[in-house]
């Protein structure tokens, strides 16, 4: 899957993007979020407090409860601040 | 004509384009967004979702049209660094009457403000922060469901 990170998750992270391959037991944007939180530091940091994030999957919002497959885009963010 | 980038624009042509398209259209809306002067804020950097703004932005304004019977829409959102008093943001709403019209460009911009994929740093004098999303937004959009 691409994984797509913006504003200070990217910056936390060090990388806007990256291609994932998804472990079989992770089924949702949540169990995603919490794998990718285990990877090193600016990984922990980015994802140390999932309810300050928001997610996308194939550029739709979508809750932490969404499904993710290995052919999927995700993003994730903190909430947005446009307009 | 929705419209996402680095480039400025001009509202008066841009009030042109909108009436010529909505042809017979009584009334026009108009928000613009600014930069705005602050102490010892030099900037603000815009980034954005590319893949996904646009096509977030037309989701709103299809709503927007099922709701409100509008002639016409325009939505322009700039990205990238804008100093104080810079546009940033327009969104034109045409239709017969003011009522549709005023709503529906606030509702627009409600959903902009908390939907649409863009993010804003601030630069200041003493470094850079990242602006916090603000609840009395989130609530300001929350309020369309209900109406």
């Amino acid at each position: 899957m691409n994984l797509l990170y913006f504003a200070w998750l990217r910056q936390k992270i060090g990388r806007s993007e990256e291609q994932f391959d998804l472990p079989h037991d992770i089924t949702t944007v949540r169990a995603l979020a919490s794998h990718l939180a285990r990877r090193g530091d600016g990984y922990a940091q980015a994802f140390a407090d999932t309810a300050r994030l928001r997610a996308a999957v194939n550029r739709e919002h979508v809750s932490f409860d969404a499904p993710v497959a290995d052919n999927d885009e995700v993003a994730f963010f903190p909430p947005v601040t446009g307009g | 004509m929705i419209r996402v980038g680095p480039d400025d624009f001009d509202v008066a042509a841009e009030l042109e384009a909108l009436q010529a398209d909505a042809g017979g259209a009584g009334a026009v809306a108009t928000f613009t967004g600014h930069v705005r002067g602050e102490d010892g804020l030099s900037a603000l950097i815009l980034e954005h979702y590319p893949a996904m703004t646009e096509r977030e932005i037309a989701r709103h304004v299809d709503q927007a049209r099922r709701r409100w019977p509008l002639l016409g829409v325009r939505v322009i959102h700039r990205v990238g660094r804008l100093v104080p008093g810079e546009r940033i943001v327009f969104v034109a709403t045409a239709s017969a009457h003011r009522r549709a019209a005023f709503e529906a460009c606030e509702f627009l911009m409600d959903y902009l403000k908390t939907h649409a994929p863009f993010w804003k740093q601030e630069e200041r004098t003493d470094g850079t922060r990242w602006v916090e999303a603000k609840a009395s937004d989130e609530a300001a959009a929350e309020k369309w469901k209900l109406k």
